[in-house]
């Protein structure tokens, strides 16, 4: 699904990533945990194609094809899908509208015919049950005037209707309570299945406890300095992150 | 470079649609005004006396006037004498119906996209095109002939009602009323006329589309609509022009006049050649509109899409002199390149109980700059109105400006005034989302300008709405078209 090998990317002058390496298969969830300012969410954008971010080094092979080389919205037609940590506001659009323009522009690249209007409603009436978001919420302009959980949710509904290969969730968890984080994790985990994989970006193991990881990696300084089964994220949440600050000073 | 200046590359690019011009042949005065320029157009008409001497009335206080200086927009100096004032193309005769108009013109109007012949048949829009400085056909006459409307060019109706043109002409929109309105007035060439008799409700939209073909010629129609008491109509004009090098001049005069409990409804998509990149040509349009609410309950909206003319200078107002009467002026202005407006309202609260309501959407572009200005005064005996302002600029790029300027002026203690304004940016945030959902750069741009201006465009007519968006797109887009 996804080869990482070496990658550095720089904002400014600033480097960010300093070589990361990671594999992920069909199938699998990835946790990507790191103490603030390790490069996560840099990650998530880069993988994306977020324009500020330059790489500079290393190379990412997404099922057989450079992924970098493609523009963003290429990757999102090929399958990437970045569950946004603050979803932006599009005044006078509503959600409905702008899935209707993605999933249209996304099957035309596929070469596959434009949904109308009907079946286009057929598809979102499935997913809108999938993940348990109320059509109200839809008709609105696009996150505007949203809570926490609502942005959350209608990402989480975006990727349901997107049905991507690879999703990245950035920071998912931040700014949910219980009840919020425990539906958003629910409709992820109905998306999951042994065709996609899943990158889950987050500061804390409270989010694992609902979306279980097979693999966590622990990024510091811009590079993986610690990969393991989830019973790492319990450790981390036991010990906090300064135990990997030692080791690395260490090593 | 960030992506907002790439995109503002590109932007830049875009090319004008409707930039051709047809081979007509045309009958023109000679270049230059003057009391024997307004004689001529006048004959060419074959006007009767009463009109001439109108027009020479206001061609003696336009020669006493000068041209405003205070809207927000430089331009060279226009050299009035160096205007062609009349051209026609030429027609062996009148025509009497759509099968006598000559195919060239014909040809000129389906390029527009307006088909005079399948308008009739299929869209139940009436339709009167106006071509440089004549009306050439108007459709559906007969059917709104039935219930007492009187659609048709102005030139037929100063001949054939010349009752209602004396009375109503003017009485909006004074010849004096200011420098354009004065030039207009004396040099006027055609433009629509329509009469909506008491309690009718007009069954379709109707329609003029101007075109301005031949080269240094100015065009200046004239439109009157009047609405008798309990009467609607809904009312729409389109314009386009050709590319040219040098600048074109357009002042139009449109007025209003809404009686006891009428609706009239007037919605404009302007699309004169906004001139190139580099600001060269274009159409300066200097236009007056003004609808007189005169009437208790009466109710006029005034819905722009502004997307053309190298200059715009435009303020449609409202006069709410009846009780009761309302005004609203819904507006989207988009300049790119080096295109410069001056557009706003004027809601002038007389009756009691009046009610105004202005949303205006800015959209900035190149480097173009887009003012607001508007007028809400509260006389003394208009106690209890209210009007609502909201006033939004959106900036793409950062070598373009927005400006607003609101005066309100409120001469009771029983009347509410509200203001809002927001000025925003296309972000880099807003397009890269769209992005990660699959959807490409000017699609977004489309995407994020539409939504801003959507409670304008929901205004329009569903059909012209439709053709609204796509316009605005156009306009802000490279390479889409």
């Amino acid at each position: 699904m996804l080869s990482i090998k070496n990658l550095q990317a720089k904002i400014g002058d600033k480097q960010i990533l300093n070589g990361i390496n990671l594999e992920v298969k069909p199938g699998e969830v990835h946790a990507i945990m790191g103490p603030n300012g390790s490069g996560k969410s840099t990650l998530a954008s880069v993988l994306a194609g977020r324009e500020e971010f330059e790489v500079t080094g290393g190379e990412v092979v997404y099922n057989g094809k450079d992924l970098l080389e493609f523009s963003p919205e290429d990757r999102a037609r090929e399958g990437v899908f970045l569950a946004f940590q603050y979803p932006v506001e599009i005044p006078g659009v509503s959600t409905i509208n702008f899935m209707k323009t993605a999933v249209n522009q996304i099957r035309k690249y596929r070469g596959q015919e434009t949904l109308d209007a009907v079946s286009f409603l057929g598809l979102m009436k499935e997913k809108m049950k999938l993940v348990e978001i109320d059509q109200s919420l839809l008709n609105r302009s696009l996150n505007e005037g949203f809570s926490g959980g609502e942005k959350k949710r209608n990402e989480i509904f975006q990727m349901a209707m997107l049905e991507p290969k690879l999703s990245i969730l950035d920071e998912t968890d931040s700014g949910l309570d219980i009840d919020a984080l425990k539906i958003v994790a629910g409709g992820v985990n109905k998306l999951r299945s042994s065709n996609n994989s899943t990158i889950v970006v987050t500061h804390y193991q409270r989010l694992l406890e609902y979306i279980v990881p097979d693999f966590v990696h622990v990024l510091y300084k811009g590079k993986i300095v610690k990969s393991g089964g989830k019973e790492l994220a319990l450790e981390l949440e036991a010990k906090g992150y300064d135990w990997i600050k030692d080791e690395v000073a260490v090593a | 470079m960030s992506k907002d200046n790439q995109l503002l590359e590109e932007l830049t690019s875009r090319e004008y649609e409707h930039g051709w011009n047809v081979a007509l042949e045309t009958d023109s005065a000679p270049k230059g005004l003057n009391e024997d320029i307004v004689k001529f157009i006048s004959e060419r008409k074959n006007e009767p006396e009463w009109m001439l001497e109108w027009r020479l009335k206001a061609f003696r206080l336009w020669s006493k006037m000068t041209e405003p200086k205070w809207p927000n927009v430089t331009y060279p100096a226009i050299n009035y004498q160096d205007i062609i004032y009349y051209s026609a193309p030429k027609q062996s005769a009148k025509p009497k119906n759509l099968e006598d108009v000559d195919p060239e013109l014909i040809k000129t109007f389906e390029k527009l996209g307006i088909s005079l012949t399948e308008q009739k048949r299929l869209t139940g829009v009436a339709v009167d095109a106006v071509i440089d400085s004549v009306s050439v056909a108007t459709t559906f006459k007969e059917k709104l002939g039935e219930l007492g409307i009187i659609f048709c060019s102005f030139s037929e109706a100063v001949r054939e009602h010349p009752e209602l043109i004396k009375k109503y002409l003017g009485s909006v929109v004074p010849m004096s009323d200011n420098y354009f309105a004065a030039l207009n007035s004396a040099v006027f060439s055609d433009g629509s006329f329509c009469y909506i008799p008491k309690g009718v409700r007009c069954p379709m939209e109707l329609s003029t589309y101007f075109r301005i073909n031949a080269a240094n010629t100015g065009q200046f129609e004239r439109t009157l609509i009047v609405a008798e008491e309990g009467s609607y109509v809904s009312y729409l004009e389109g314009c386009t022009a050709p590319m040219r090098d040098e600048n074109q001049l357009h002042a139009a005069v449109v007025e209003i006049y809404a009686m006891k409990d009428s609706h009239v409804k007037y919605s404009t998509v302007q699309n004169w050649y906004p001139g190139d990149k580099e600001g060269k040509g274009g159409i300066y349009n200097f236009v007056t509109k003004r609808a007189l609410c005169a009437g208790d309950n009466s109710k006029v909206s005034w819905t722009q899409v502004e997307t053309g003319s190298a200059i715009t200078w435009k303020y449609p107002s409202c006069v709410l002199k009846g009780d009761n009467s309302s005004g609203e002026f819904y507006s989207v202005a988009v300049t790119n390149n080096m295109q410069q407006a001056d557009t706003g309202t004027k809601m002038i609260h007389i009756g009691k109980n009046t009610k105004s309501r202005i949303v205006s959407k800015g959209i900035s572009a190149g480097k173009s700059q887009n003012s607001y200005r508007g007028q809400v005064h509260i006389m003394k005996r208009a106690e209890g109105s209210r009007n609502f302002s909201q006033c939004d600029s959106l900036l793409m790029g950062d070598q373009c400006g927005a400006h607003t300027f609101p005066y309100i002026d409120v001469e009771n203690s029983s009347s509410k005034v509200e203001h809002e304004a927001t000025t925003s940016k296309i972000g880099e945030d807003q397009i890269f989302y769209c992005q990660q959902r699959g959807i490409d750069e000017e699609s977004a741009v489309a995407l994020i300008v539409n939504g801003y201006a959507k409670e304008v465009l929901n205004q329009l007519p569903m059909e012209f709405a439709v053709e609204a968006q796509k316009l605005l797109a156009l306009t802000l887009e490279g390479s889409v078209g």
